[in-house]
C-alpha cells in the first residue's frame, strides 16, 4: 500500500510483539482462576444457579399451581400420571409446584434482606471508620448495643409491626442484620483511608463523601461480597424459622420454612411432604456456606 | 483489675437504658393496640379499660412510668392473661427458659471446647475429619429442622426419648431439646477453639516447651489450653445470647413450658407489658453475662489494658 512507511512497518512489528508477549493477570483475574480450582465453590454456584431457574421457569411448566387443588389426589405419594411428580398435601395441592414457590419466596426475601443490611452495613462502617476519632466511637457504642438486643426478640417484635406483607418485613430483618457487616467494613476501611490513592483524592480536593463511595467502597467488593454470601443463608434460615412459628409468609403463598413446618405435623403418614422441602433447603444452605468459603480463599490476600 | 470491673458496670447502665427506651418506642410504634381483637366494646368501657392500663397519657408519660416500675421491679400488668402480672408470668416462665439456656450453654461450650482441642491435636486424621463433618452438620442444618429429623428418629422410629412435651423433674424430655439447642453453637465454639489450637501449636513457646521434654498432656495443660481459649471467650458473649434467645424456638417446637409461648402470642396480642418484659429481663441477663465474659476476658488475657 501506498501509505505504508517505514514507521508503520515498525509500529506494526511492536503490535506484533504486544500480541505474543505474556499476558499479564490482574487481581479479579486470580480470584477467579483460585475460585474455579475449588471444586466445592463451583459446584456449589451450578446447584445454585440450577435451583435458581428451575424455581423461577419450571413453575410455568408445571401442570398443577401452587394453590390449585385437585380434588381427585388429597394426601397422595408421589403420582407421575397425575402429574403431581412430588404427591400432594391434605388439601390435595401438588407439593413440587409449592415447593418451587416455597424457594421462590426464600430466595427474594433472602435476597431482599441482603440488600438493605449490605447497603446499610456498608455506608455506616465506611463513614465510621474514614471519619474516626469520637464519630467512630460513637458509632460503634451505638452497634456494642444493638449486639446487646436479643435478635430473636426483636425479629418477632418486628412481624409485629410489618405484619402480613414479607417483603417489608424482610426489609426490617436487614435493618437488623447489618451489625457485623458495619463492623467488618469499618475495620477495612480504618488500613484503607492511609493508603496513597486516598490521599492523593484528599490532595486533589474530593469531598470525604466522594473519597468514601467512590474511592474506598469500591475497594471492599472483596470482604462485603464474602460477607454477603455468607449473610443470605442466615436470613433464609430466620425466614424459615419464622414461617415454622406461623409469624411469616402466609396462605395460599408458602415458603421452605411453612413447607417443613407443616409437612413436620404428618412426617410419619405423608413422608414426601416433609423431604422435598427439607431437602431443598439443607441443599441451597450447604451451596451458600461452601461458596461463601470459596469466595474467602479466592478473594481473601492473606491466605495466599 | 476492680476498678476495671467497675467501669464496665457503669459503662452497662446507660446501654440498658438505652436498649428499655428503643424497645418501648419501637413496639409502640406497632400498628394495632392490645383491645382491638376482642368485640367492639362500648366507648365508655374501653375508656375505662384504656385508663387502667394507663394507656389514654400521652406515649412519653406512659414511658416515665414504666421505666419508673421496671427500676423498681415491677413489669406492669399483663393485657391478655388479665389474672396476671407480667412479673407473675415471667416468674412462671423464665426460669425454665433461663435454666435450658444455660445447661445448654455449659454443654456447648465444654463440647465445642473439647471437640476443638481433639480436631486440632489430631489435625487431618480422623478424629479430625468426624469432628469438622458434625460442625459443618451443626451449623448448616437450622434447629428447628434438626429437631423434626431427631424426633422423627429418636422418638418416633426408636422410640427412645419422648417426643415433645415435659413432666417436671423428668430428664429424658430435656435430652432432645438441650442437644438441639446445644448443637449450633458447640459447631462454632468447636471451630473456633480448633483453629486457635491450630495456631498456638505452631508457636515458638510451644516447640520450647516440647524441646525441653515436656511430655504432649503436659505443654496442652501448662501452655497450650489458655492462650487458645481468648477467641472462644470473647465468642462466649454472642452464644449464650444466641442460646437463650434460641431457647424460645425450642421451647415452642418441643412443647416446653417457658417463656417462649408466652412471648410469641403476646407479641401478636400487641400485650405490651409481657413483650417489653420479656425483652427488658433477656437483655439484662445478656449484659451481665457479657460483663462477666469481659472482666473473664481480661483475666485471661494479660495484653488487656485496664482502661
Amino acid at each position: 500500500m501506498a501509505g505504508l512507511t517505514s514507521r508503520d512497518a515498525i509500529l506494526t512489528e511492536y503490535n506484533q510483539q504486544l500480541l505474543n508477549a505474556p499476558k499479564g493477570r490482574s487481581l479479579a483475574q486470580d480470584a477467579v482462576r483460585r475460585l474455579v480450582a475449588n471444586k466445592a465453590a463451583v459446584f456449589s454456584i451450578f446447584l445454585l444457579v440450577t435451583i435458581l431457574l428451575v424455581v423461577f421457569i419450571a413453575p410455568y411448566f408445571l401442570p398443577w399451581g401452587y394453590s390449585q387443588v385437585d380434588w381427585a389426589n388429597i394426601r397422595k405419594p408421589p403420582n407421575f400420571e397425575a402429574g403431581h411428580f412430588m404427591g400432594t398435601d391434605q388439601n390435595g395441592r401438588d407439593m413440587l409446584a409449592r415447593t418451587m414457590q416455597g424457594t421462590q419466596m426464600s430466595l427474594v426475601v433472602a435476597g431482599v434482606a441482603t440488600l438493605v443490611s449490605v447497603v446499610i452495613g456498608v455506608s455506616y462502617g465506611a463513614i465510621a471508620g474514614y471519619f474516626g476519632g469520637r464519630i467512630d466511637a460513637v458509632m460503634m457504642r451505638f452497634v456494642d448495643i444493638m449486639y446487646a438486643l436479643p435478635y430473636i426478640l426483636f425479629v418477632i417484635i418486628l412481624v409485629v409491626i410489618f405484619g402480613r406483607n414479607p417483603i417489608l418485613l424482610f426489609v426490617g430483618i436487614g435493618c437488623l442484620e447489618w451489625l457485623t457487616m458495619a463492623r467488618i467494613v469499618r475495620g477495612q476501611t480504618l488500613s484503607l483511608k492511609e493508603r496513597e490513592f486516598v490521599e492523593a483524592a484528599r490532595a486533589s480536593g474530593a469531598s470525604p463523601w466522594s473519597i468514601i463511595f467512590r474511592h474506598i467502597v469500591p475497594n471492599l467488593t472483596g470482604p462485603v461480597v464474602i460477607y454477603a454470601t455468607l449473610t443470605i443463608p442466615e436470613i433464609i434460615i430466620t425466614e424459615s424459622f419464622l414461617s415454622y412459628l406461623g409469624l411469616g409468609v402466609q396462605e395460599p403463598q408458602t415458603s421452605l420454612g411453612t413447607l417443613i413446618s407443616q409437612g413436620s405435623e404428618v412426617a410419619v403418614a405423608l413422608p414426601w411432604m416433609l423431604l422435598g422441602p427439607a431437602v431443598i433447603l439443607v441443599a441451597m444452605l450447604i451451596a451458600f456456606t461452601y461458596l461463601g468459603d470459596g469466595l474467602r480463599d479466592a478473594l481473601d490476600p492473606k491466605d495466599r | 483489675m476492680l476498678s476495671y470491673a467497675f467501669r464496665r458496670v457503669l459503662g452497662a447502665i446507660p446501654i440498658a437504658l438505652i436498649a428499655i427506651t428503643a424497645c418501648f418506642f419501637i413496639l409502640r410504634a406497632a400498628p394495632g393496640g392490645p383491645f382491638d381483637g376482642e368485640r367492639a366494646l362500648p366507648p365508655q368501657i374501653m375508656d375505662n379499660l384504656r385508663a387502667y392500663y394507663n394507656l389514654d397519657k400521652s406515649l412519653f408519660e406512659q414511658y416515665f412510668i414504666y421505666v419508673g416500675g421496671v427500676l423498681r421491679g415491677d413489669f406492669g400488668p399483663s393485657m391478655s392473661y388479665q389474672d396476671f402480672s407480667v412479673s407473675e408470668l415471667l416468674a412462671i416462665g423464665l426460669p425454665f427458659s433461663l435454666m435450658l439456656g444455660l445447661v445448654a450453654f455449659v454443654v456447648a461450650t465444654s463440647v465445642g471446647i473439647l471437640a476443638g482441642m481433639i480436631s486440632a491435636v489430631n489435625q487431618n486424621k480422623w478424629p479430625d475429619f468426624s469432628v469438622i463433618f458434625v460442625v459443618m452438620i451443626g451449623l448448616i442444618v437450622p434447629n428447628f429442622l434438626m429437631a423434626n429429623l431427631l424426633q422423627l428418629l429418636l422418638g418416633v422410629y426408636w422410640n427412645w426419648l419422648p417426643v415433645r412435651g415435659y413432666v417436671p423433674g423428668s430428664i429424658p424430655h430435656l435430652i432432645m431439646p438441650i442437644l438441639i439447642l446445644s448443637l449450633p453453637q458447640a459447631a462454632r465454639v468447636a471451630r473456633l477453639m480448633r483453629g486457635s489450637m491450630i495456631e498456638v501449636l505452631g508457636t515458638n513457646y510451644v516447640r520450647t516447651a516440647r524441646a525441653k521434654g515436656l511430655g504432649a498432656r503436659l505443654v496442652l495443660a501448662r501452655h497450650a489450653i489458655k492462650p487458645a481459649l481468648l477467641p472462644v471467650v470473647s465468642y462466649l458473649g454472642p452464644a449464650l445470647s444466641g442460646l437463650l434467645t434460641g431457647s424460645l424456638v425450642v421451647e415452642q417446637v418441643f412443647a416446653l413450658p417457658g417463656i417462649g409461648k408466652y412471648f410469641i402470642s403476646a407479641a401478636l396480642a400487641r400485650d405490651y407489658g409481657i413483650v417489653l418484659g420479656t425483652t427488658v429481663l433477656y437483655m439484662g441477663v445478656i449484659l451481665l453475662l457479657n460483663l462477666i465474659v469481659d472482666i473473664l476476658y481480661a483475666y485471661l488475657d494479660p495484653k488487656v489494658r485496664y482502661r
